[in-house]
């Protein structure tokens, strides 16, 4: 994907960037302690919607790409990195959001997955291939249904598990 | 923040500025079938048939928005007049928006809700996909997220078309009513203008004739499965890509423009 940008939008479409330095480190170090607001066991980058960090002179800036397009959670991503990062000293701060390439459960570790699980969330399939059943993140049965494609937010759907008979949310595959 | 110019210039071979009005125009039909149907969505809010639904319909809808949110910034930077994504929404007449009349038909019931979600989900399947491939990079980063999730929503609505369709005397009945209320608003999604054929022969558009096939390929198939039947009425109606609307827009945008015209500039 060639470089692109919609000029006077902070919305960027470039690809990923991977330079790493020493400064770089620290500033990823300190975006560590940001968290997805709806999921707070799973940083940003945890989740893949951090997708660069670099310096443009004294400035850091910031790549992020939303999970789906009208993701609500995005302003205060943006809100909490600019803070943690002022907390930390970096006062020159440039948020970008990137669309492409498209954000896909596929970016997020097996860590991160773990995470998810261990608070009830059911993790991730591969995307593209077809879903086999989900096991119920409480008591690990694979008897489950799906209630709805859509749960308490966009990435997420709702499933019950027939065995211990708790609802619980999917991270939805895409 | 900084001041300073983007980093990154508009794509590197982009379109010449001639062609920009058209693919400003193009842009905007686009967006403002994802505004529009984003609101109708969000009409159920609290009203929808059972809690899951609800939330269902809102989840939809938001991708809608956000989707429509991207392509309008970048019509806005293509149009380059200093206008931004909220002038685009906010601030434009009804004659002004080139939604197919389709998405803002009224929600009536679920079944004609659904319906008109089926209809438009299938062809936002192919429309997305068509533009992933866009010699605009833009425009196909945006289309190749969106595509995404369209298959979210075409799996749901095609499930409660089958749902209901298939389901007692009841639901069939107002699945099949719906179905025949929302048909003649179909072929304006695969019926093509000067506008298109511009956008093709730039590499940036794809020819919605070329979307036919496969839109009616799902549609039968979802038909089949829904023991539903395609209306005989062959009777369409068009006109809402060049601003000419059913009487139901001017009141959704009412409802939607009214903040913004009544107190200009009112930020949260």
């Amino acid at each position: 994907m060639d470089a692109a940008h919609l000029p006077g939008s902070g919305v960027v479409i470039v690809g990923e960037t991977s330079t790493t330095s020493p400064e770089i480190a620290a500033v990823r170090a300190v975006l560590e302690q940001v968290v997805d607001p709806e999921i707070p066991v799973l940083t940003i980058d945890d989740i893949g919607i951090l997708r660069g960090v670099e310096f443009e002179g004294a400035t850091v800036v910031v790549t992020i790409t939303p999970t789906y397009s009208g993701c609500p959670a995005m302003d205060l991503i943006r809100d909490e990195v600019t803070a943690a990062l002022g907390a930390a000293g970096y006062d020159a701060v440039e948020i970008r959001t990137v669309f492409s390439p498209a954000w896909t459960t596929d970016w997020m570790s097996p860590h991160a997955k773990r995470k998810l699980s261990e608070f009830g969330i059911a993790p991730p399939q591969p995307a593209g291939a077809e879903r086999t059943p989900v096991l119920c993140p409480r008591c690990s049965a694979t008897t489950t249904h799906i209630v709805s494609e859509f749960g308490s937010t966009a990435c997420k759907a709702l499933l019950v598990c027939d065995a211990c008979g708790e609802p619980f949310d999917y991270f939805k595959e895409i | 923040m900084t001041g300073r110019e983007p980093v990154v210039a508009r794509e590197p071979q982009g379109p010449p500025r001639e062609v920009d009005a058209t693919l400003f125009t193009y842009l905007l039909r686009h967006a403002d079938d994802n505004l529009v149907l984003a609101q109708r969505l969000g009409e159920w809010i609290s009203s929808g048939p059972e809690l899951e639904e609800d939330i269902a319909l809102t989840n939809v809808g938001i991708d809608f928005l956000g989707q429509a949110r991207a392509i309008y910034t970048y019509a806005a930077s293509v149009e380059g007049e200093g206008r931004t994504e909220d002038d685009l929404a906010m601030l434009r007449p009804e004659r002004e928006f080139t939604n197919c009349l389709l998405v803002e038909q009224p929600n009536g019931d679920f079944a004609q809700t659904m319906a008109r979600q089926l209809f438009f989900d299938a062809y936002q399947l192919s429309l997305w996909e068509a533009l992933s491939r866009s010699d605009d990079v833009t425009l196909a980063g945006i289309a190749a997220k969106a595509l995404k999730e369209a298959r979210y929503h075409f799996r749901h609505s095609s499930m409660w078309v089958v749902r209901l369709g298939d389901g007692t005397e009841e639901s069939h009945r107002r699945m099949q009513d719906g179905v025949d209320a929302m048909w003649r608003f179909t072929a304006e999604l695969l019926t093509g203008d000067a506008v298109d054929a511009v956008m093709v022969d730039m590499g940036i558009g794809v020819a919605p004739a070329t979307l036919a096939a496969p839109w009616r390929e799902r549609i039968d198939e979802v038909f089949a499965a829904a023991t539903l039947r395609v209306p005989e009425d062959p009777y369409q109606r068009m006109g809402g890509r060049t601003g000419f609307h059913t009487e139901h827009l001017g009141h959704l945008l009412s409802e939607l423009q009214w903040m913004q015209r009544t107190y200009p500039g009112l930020e949260w």
